[in-house]
């Protein structure tokens, strides 16, 4: 299936290491809906709500004093972009959810500006998500999600929900922002599941 | 035909390139025949796809810049420095190429004809692409909606449609502003990026009804989102769309 574009050689910035379809980024764009959100360390708040109404919070200070992990990952962008080895600082979702009394498999991340994104539980959860507040060794710059992101590196980017204010939990796998905008509901990058039914 | 299906499975297609227009020193038009596109809003974008002889492929995505004709679409691509489709797609296609694309895509950034509201559009460079569409389909729906463009551009040489958007701009409707940000043409005086002042003075105040479209490179969108929150404008009614570097983290 397919052709072949008449003259078109290719400059080969993909490798063995990325998905495919994803070329290597340097840089660190940033794609959002709308304008960035500026929200004060003191004014911010996370909540995990399960699928009976009981919430979890933690404010500024409780996030802080939980154990904080290292993490070193790679970054793929459903817009094709990826970036490798990027160093972030935060609390683990297995952390944030010891505590959780739970049945429900899936999850509506939502942000401060309105933004959601849908994703199963066991995707955040067995050290493969965390609420990071570090890019780099400094606090996260407001337009990569900062005061705080959800970051899961092993899905497209855009379920790493920018300026993370939420989880909410549910036995129904509801689609987010972007999954109602045609882009695939769970974003494997290594099986390209870029847009509604890839 | 229905205009679009949001989440409707996306295929790839063939089309046949019809026509090419040079639109600046770095940008290019490419009209392409699509016998099955199933139709787009404005405002939405498709991905292209270039596979070489050996079967290496690359895609990128691309603003459609058309209104939905029934005709197929068009693209305008400004060539990316080190880019690695751009500068296939802007210097070395030509017409009765074939090209593969899949589309459309995207759902948020999109303006529709029966959208209450006025409509406020601010571009910068290449960023005017899916808000000329958005112009082209307002003027083929005939729509009486109040239109404001602000177009931020280095110098009257990187206008990109500039036929176009005078043409488009005779409609009582539209209200088209140039912003020019190293060099003006003779008789315009401001020299400048957008500011408070300019936004107070050719934007649309704040409105409930109002929804605002900025598209350019993120310190652009960045600036002029934050210039909008920070002079009365509802977030949510700010649709933005960014392209490029940050200048940001390396």
């Amino acid at each position: 299936m397919g052709i072949v574009s008449p003259g078109f050689t290719g400059r080969r910035r993909g490798g063995s290491d990325l998905p495919p379809g994803q070329y290597l980024t340097r840089d660190f764009p940033v794609l959002s809906a709308g304008p960035t959100p500026h929200i004060l360390t003191e004014h911010w708040e996370f909540s995990i709500a399960s699928e009976t109404g009981e919430v979890y919070r933690w404010d500024w200070q409780a996030l802080q004093a939980l154990p904080a992990e290292d993490i070193t990952t790679d970054l793929h962008c459903v817009t094709r972009w990826s970036k490798l080895g990027t160093d972030w600082k935060g609390v683990s979702l297995d952390t944030l959810f010891e505590d959780v009394e739970t049945g429900a498999d899936f999850v509506m991340a939502h942000s401060y500006g309105g933004y959601t994104t849908n994703l199963p539980l066991e995707d955040l959860l067995d050290g493969q998500a965390w609420i990071a507040y570090e890019y780099d060794g400094d606090p996260l710059a407001a337009e990569h999600g900062g005061p705080a992101r959800l970051l899961v590196p092993h899905l497209y980017l855009w379920k790493s929900a920018k300026w993370v204010r939420g989880l909410v939990l549910s036995d129904t796998n509801d689609l987010g922002f972007w999954e109602t905008a045609g882009y695939h509901e769970y974003g494997d990058p290594w099986k390209e599941q870029r847009y509604a039914g890839d | 035909m229905e205009r679009t299906a949001l989440r409707r499975r996306l295929t790839w297609q063939v089309g046949t390139v019809t026509e090419i227009r040079q639109e600046t020193a770095t940008a290019r038009t490419i009209v392409v025949d699509l016998p099955d596109w199933p139709g787009h809003l404005a405002g939405q974008h498709l991905d292209v796809r270039l596979t070489a002889p050996d079967g290496y492929r690359a895609s990128r995505s691309y603003s459609i810049a058309s209104a939905w004709s029934g005709q197929g679409i068009e693209l305008t691509v400004e060539q990316v420095p080190d880019g690695e489709v751009s500068p296939y797609l802007v210097e070395v296609l030509k017409a009765g190429d074939p090209l593969e694309v899949r589309g459309p895509v995207g759902g948020w950034f999109v303006w529709k004809p029966e959208q209450p509201g006025p409509v406020q559009l601010i571009g910068g460079g290449s960023g005017i692409v899916p808000l000329m569409a958005m112009l082209r389909a307002h003027a083929a729906e005939g729509s009486t909606t109040p239109v404001r463009l602000l177009y931020s551009v280095r110098r009257p040489a990187s206008v990109i449609y500039v036929d176009g958007l005078k043409e488009l701009a005779a409609s009582d409707d539209v209200d088209l502003t140039f912003v020019y940000t190293r060099e003006a043409p003779p008789g315009e005086p401001r020299v400048g990026r957008i500011d408070a002042d300019l936004l107070q003075e050719k934007a649309f105040a704040p409105d409930d009804e109002l929804t605002t479209y900025v598209c350019g490179p993120t310190p652009f969108v960045e600036a002029v989102a934050d210039l909008l929150v920070a002079g009365g404008h509802d977030p949510s009614r700010i649709r933005t769309e960014r392209f490029g570097p940050t200048g940001g983290p390396r």
